[in-house]
């Protein structure tokens, strides 16, 4: 039976509660990429390291897919290549008989949304029947601060279901980080998740080289599902997922290749091209604070506040996150501000700094010259600021500030003393706008 | 008393050459810690001069930790290296066998933490690992391993962990007029050495601290497994709060370990974790200043 295998969906739930699959460094010096990775990005880590995989060629044009088909010869699979799960359900994954079908079934699925992810890209690759599915992955197990690999003959499925309706299907298996992967763990893998000797020698092979794949690309997540055996009994990879700890970015340059710009948020890409770490999110209160903990929590008491002052026309949200860390550079300040202005959402914004190491002193500096260069720039600023210092020479920090507003227009910026009433503020002043 | 660090640290520092060491080890000495040495390979032999900070703060570089803790007689070291040379300086500060590494530098490939953790395991866990990415640790009044000012306030009954760094410093302020025993701040990475667990263990132990406040952020389980510690184990009154209830699925907020995943490491399920075992969650940091207030003045 030819089967067109619909993507397995992405890793779950209950797997994510050891696993983190996109992680970050704080990035304000540097840039940071998004490190999940597409099924073919997947796949070419793959063949570098030897896995198994299909003969296939990624493109962005109906022709171009007929001629990966003709290339290819025979059946083909036309993939959607989108970081999300889901693909084969929402029409993302056909089998083509022809270059021809394969061109036309590659326009239907170019430019198709797949949960909010536009498809710009095809992956056409050889199809294959399949005799059996597994599943194998090696992530990072932060409970237990070591690696973990995990197997079952029982691939193909929801892999979240299979462990909470058979776990005992699921082998769970520690990795020692420097131990690692030899022939001899990998053989306990492979006997644990149940392989039968038709396969267990492939599949010992195939753990080896996905554990290459893990640890010399500075993998946080490899997954293959299904894994399959071919009816001429060959073991390959049908899909990959990786993701890619981009604190190793330093000793992979060659990972900045898979950074997808166009996918990227404008405003958030914008703000990466500053060094800015950034989040965009829904909301009308633009937030700046330094260091990541005291920014989340800021996010929060602004949504709070947002929930007491709602009167039914729903509640005012915190509009991005933005960490501007220690330094607090008015340059800093200038770009953190030029970014949260220019988001039509935000209505007012909420500077809210606490001077550990950094004096406050150099913050409110640095909210003056940002004002002086975003006039120079042609932005003026006329969205209200409320700003909130403590810590490290507050009181220096508030009286430049002080100096300031008394000369800039009336309310465009105020200082309140606390952190839940400067959030209560700033929720006002976007509720009034 | 106090935990981790007390008046008789002897602390170096790794990477003291460097900016970044430089200007916290000035920053330390102020605060009276005794750093007493600093590690250098390449610039062993090397004098500092700190006596600007701390009139006997003749440093010397040493070209290993081993040699500077046989020469000074450290306990502790703090290491400023840069993330690519972070690795290889914990290795070398676990085989020297330092009782405590505050590692401070952040963006370190979770790789080289998990392997350099494994090693420090393999080891007998004889050094306990603070970090990485994390301020470190002070006991106001008698020593600072790491970047916490040691001006926001100083010694009382009130222990204090937290995987933020800026929040730590809020906390301390919110809290000035009581004081604390210890603040531990453990970090924000996916893979970190002493964990909240730990560090609610030594405050149950320590004679000098009354109550306990507990700061978390989204990601990981690691708050979860911190309640049903304090629920088995801790007598001692805890306060908590949980940074990140407006963090969107799948975004990593500033920290690595910092992402909700599905339904796991949702700051809801933290909270509700920590309440069901007793502990007090403030929904702002200011209010759960104020629950821990509340509980000091019935102490």
């Amino acid at each position: 039976m030819l089967q067109v295998k619909a993507p397995a969906s992405t890793l779950s739930v209950w797997l994510r509660a050891s696993a983190d699959r996109l992680p970050s460094n704080r990035g304000r010096h540097k840039g940071w990429i998004r490190v999940d990775l597409m099924e073919y990005q997947a796949k070419e880590l793959f063949a570098k390291h030897e896995v198994p995989v299909l003969p296939g060629s990624v493109v962005e044009t109906a022709d171009d897919a007929r001629a990966a088909a003709a290339e290819i010869g025979g059946q083909v699979v036309v993939k959607a290549q989108v970081k999300t799960g889901g693909r084969g359900k929402a029409g993302g994954v056909k089998l083509a008989e022809t270059p021809d079908e394969a061109a036309e079934k590659a326009g239907a699925i170019l430019g198709m949304d797949i949960k909010g992810h536009t498809v710009h890209r095809v992956l056409v690759t050889q199809a294959s029947d399949i005799d059996a599915e597994y599943y194998v992955s090696y992530l990072l197990d932060r409970a237990n601060r070591t690696f973990l690999a995990m197997a079952s003959v029982e691939g193909g499925m929801e892999i979240e279901q299979l462990a909470v309706e058979r776990p005992e299907a699921l082998a769970r298996i520690p990795v020692d980080a420097i131990a690692g992967v030899d022939a001899a763990k990998a053989a306990e893998i492979a006997d644990a998740a149940g392989f039968g000797p038709d396969v267990r020698d492939q599949v010992i092979a195939i753990l080896q080289q996905l554990w290459t794949v893990f640890t010399s690309e500075d993998a946080t997540l490899v997954e293959v599902n299904p894994l399959v055996k071919t009816p001429d009994g060959k073991v390959v990879a049908l899909d990959g997922k990786v993701s890619l700890d981009e604190n190793a970015e330093f000793r992979h340059e060659e990972h900045a290749q898979f950074e997808d710009k166009a996918a990227a948020d404008p405003l958030e890409a914008r703000a990466k091209e500053k060094n800015l770490n950034y989040v965009k999110l829904s909301g009308e209160v633009g937030i700046i604070g330094n260091g990541a903990g005291l920014v989340m929590s800021t996010l929060d008491v602004v949504a709070y506040a947002g929930l007491e002052l709602d009167q039914g026309s729903g509640p005012i949200r915190p509009a991005n996150f933005l960490d501007i860390g220690g330094g607090a550079s008015a340059e800093v300040m200038a770009n953190g501000l030029e970014i949260i202005l220019s988001d039509p959402e935000v209505k007012s914004v909420f500077v809210n700094v606490f001077g550990g190491i950094t004096a406050c002193d150099a913050v409110a500096n640095g909210i003056v010259h940002a004002f002086d260069l975003l006039e120079s720039r042609g932005d003026e600023v006329t969205k209200p600021l409320v700003v909130r210092l403590d810590g490290n020479n507050a009181v220096e920090g508030r009286r430049i500030l002080s100096e300031f507003a008394a000369k800039a227009p009336e309310g465009l910026i105020e200082q309140v003393d606390t952190m839940d009433g400067a959030a209560r503020r700033a929720a006002e002043l976007a509720a009034a706008k | 008393m106090a935990i981790f660090l007390d008046e008789n640290s002897r602390i170096i520092v790794q990477g003291i050459t460097g900016a970044e060491g430089t200007k916290h080890t000035q920053r330390m000495l102020k605060a009276g810690a005794k750093i007493v040495g600093g590690v250098n390979a390449r610039k062993a032999g090397q004098e500092l001069d700190f006596t600007e900070f701390s009139p006997d703060a003749v440093l010397t570089v040493f070209g290993t930790v081993a040699e500077a803790m046989d020469k000074t007689g450290a306990n502790v070291s703090v290491a400023f290296v840069p993330p690519k040379f972070t690795k290889d300086a914990v290795v070398e500060a676990v085989d020297a066998g330092v009782g405590l590494l505050v590692v401070i530098t952040e963006g370190i490939p979770v790789h080289d933490t998990a392997e350099f953790w494994a090693y420090a395991q393999s080891k007998g866990n004889k050094t306990r690992v603070v970090g990485p990415n994390c301020p470190g640790v002070i006991s106001p009044g008698k020593s600072n391993a790491g970047i916490i000012p040691a001006d926001i306030t100083g010694a009382g009954p009130i222990g204090l962990v937290s995987k933020s760094g800026t929040l730590t410093y809020q906390m301390m302020y919110e809290l000035r007029d009581i004081g604390f025993s210890t603040a531990v701040g453990i970090g924000g990475d996916p893979v970190i050495g002493t964990t909240h667990i730990d560090t609610l263990e030594a405050f149950e132990a320590d004679p000098e601290t009354k109550a306990i406040v507990m700061i978390g952020e989204i990601g990981g389980d690691a708050e979860e497994r911190a309640a049903a510690y304090i629920k088995e184990h801790v007598t001692k009154p805890v306060v908590g709060y949980v940074a990140g209830f407006t963090a969107p699925e799948g975004k990593t907020m500033g920290h690595a370990g910092a992402i909700v995943s599905g339904s796991s490491g949702t700051a809801q399920a933290k909270k509700e974790a920590l309440e069901a075992a007793g502990v007090a969650v403030g929904k702002t940091p200011s209010e759960t200043a104020r629950l821990m207030r509340e509980i000091y003045e019935k102490l």
